[in-house]
């Protein structure tokens, strides 16, 4: 059960790279992950609730891409995908494949983040030399 | 509301593939062999690693282990007695080693200098699926499987078996009462991992050891030149 350190270190993540968009929501986050990343989506999506929740990423979502495995196949010379992880085998000639292509990734492929507009110049204009609107003076 | 998406493609355990990347550096840098011990709790890790210590040792190897447990120093004071430095990490509840504890170990190691050994160990807490996910800058990961466990067990879990440099079967004394079936064993790990170098040991009889050696032997002189 090392869900909840993955998810740590995406929300890490994730909040380092929106940091850059001030105002801004996370909307969804994409990761990939490889069937031979040995984490399991079910336990990813609780922990992400947990460590979410209360936060600057509650609510977003959390859309994972699952990754085939993909082998080089030193016999024949194709790289293919395998069905399953219970054999190591090229799908083309049956030759054991042992150099793994593909099927590791555990990775964030990008946010999805929702920004406010800018601020027009007519709507600047309104706003007082301290910064804040009228209202709020 | 404007929507926009941010491109990341970046690594989830980034910094631990980070840190992993700065002791596999050190490591190389010191000359030294460095495996990491991985399986189910109770496969024997501890029996096997200190046989191996010790016999290192008696061939004049200067050898040196880093062992994981949520709890207790038991393992420590049993792998001490090989004569070899040990240095016990409790993880206190996580599931795994990563590369921060290892590196914070390594460095407040009174009296071990990496430069100063031949080989690093490094026992993983006893689990077969979360270890698989960090690197500690190993050279060799090294899946254990004991013949009381079943001969299923590297296709129950492909990732640990698939991600390891090499395999020790352990206990092949007990394995005729287990009803351990070797050649199914041995065809289930290399449906796996095709290729993979495979020892089976006793660390009650030596059954194996020498083997085992002559490989770390060989090993350790790769990293060397």
């Amino acid at each position: 059960m090392h869900e909840l350190s993955i998810v740590e270190s995406i929300v890490d993540a994730v909040t380092e790279t929106a940091a850059a968009y001030p105002g801004a929501r996370v909307k969804s986050v994409r990761l990939r992950l490889g069937v031979l990343a040995a984490v399991v989506e079910d336990s990813l999506q609780f922990c992400w609730g947990l460590a979410t929740e209360g936060t600057a990423l509650a609510g977003a979502a959390l859309v994972v891409k699952s990754v085939p495995v993909r082998v080089h196949c030193a016999a024949c010379g194709r790289d293919a995908e395998i069905e399953g992880v219970q054999s190591f085998r090229c799908p083309g000639c049956g030759e054991p494949a042992a150099d793994l292509r593909q099927g590791r990734e555990l990775e964030i492929e990008s946010i999805e983040i929702e920004e406010p507009d800018k601020v027009s110049e007519s709507a600047k204009e309104q706003v007082g030399e301290c910064g804040l609107p009228p209202f709020s003076r | 509301m404007t929507t926009r998406i941010v491109e990341l493609r970046q690594g989830i355990l980034k910094k631990n593939d980070e840190l992993a990347a700065v002791l596999r550096e050190r490591y190389m840098h010191a000359g030294v062999l460095v495996l990491n011990l991985v399986s189910s709790p109770g496969t024997g890790k501890t029996a096997f690693l200190e046989l191996t210590l010790r016999r290192l040792i008696e061939r004049g190897a200067k050898a040196a282990a880093l062992v994981g447990d949520l709890e207790t120093d038991n393992d420590a004071r049993r792998l001490a007695a090989s004569g070899a430095p040990v240095r016990q990490i409790n993880t206190h509840g996580i599931c795994h080693l990563d590369a921060e504890m290892i590196g914070r170990h390594i460095d407040g190691w009174a009296g071990v200098e990496l430069d100063g050994l031949d080989y690093l160990f490094i026992e993983n807490v006893g689990n077969l699926v979360c270890p698989s996910s960090y690197d500690l800058g190993e050279k060799i990961r090294v899946a254990l499987l004991s013949v009381t466990e079943g001969e299923d067990k590297p296709l129950k879990y492909p990732t640990l078996f698939n991600s390891a440099d090499a395999a020790a079967i352990t206990k092949i004394d007990i394995a005729e009462p287990c009803g351990f079936d070797r050649e199914l064993a041995l065809h289930n790990i290399n449906e796996i991992r095709p290729g993979i170098r495979i020892f089976e040991t006793s660390a009650k009889t030596g059954a194996g050891l020498d083997a085992w050696l002559d490989y770390l032997g060989q090993q350790r002189l790769a990293v060397k030149s």
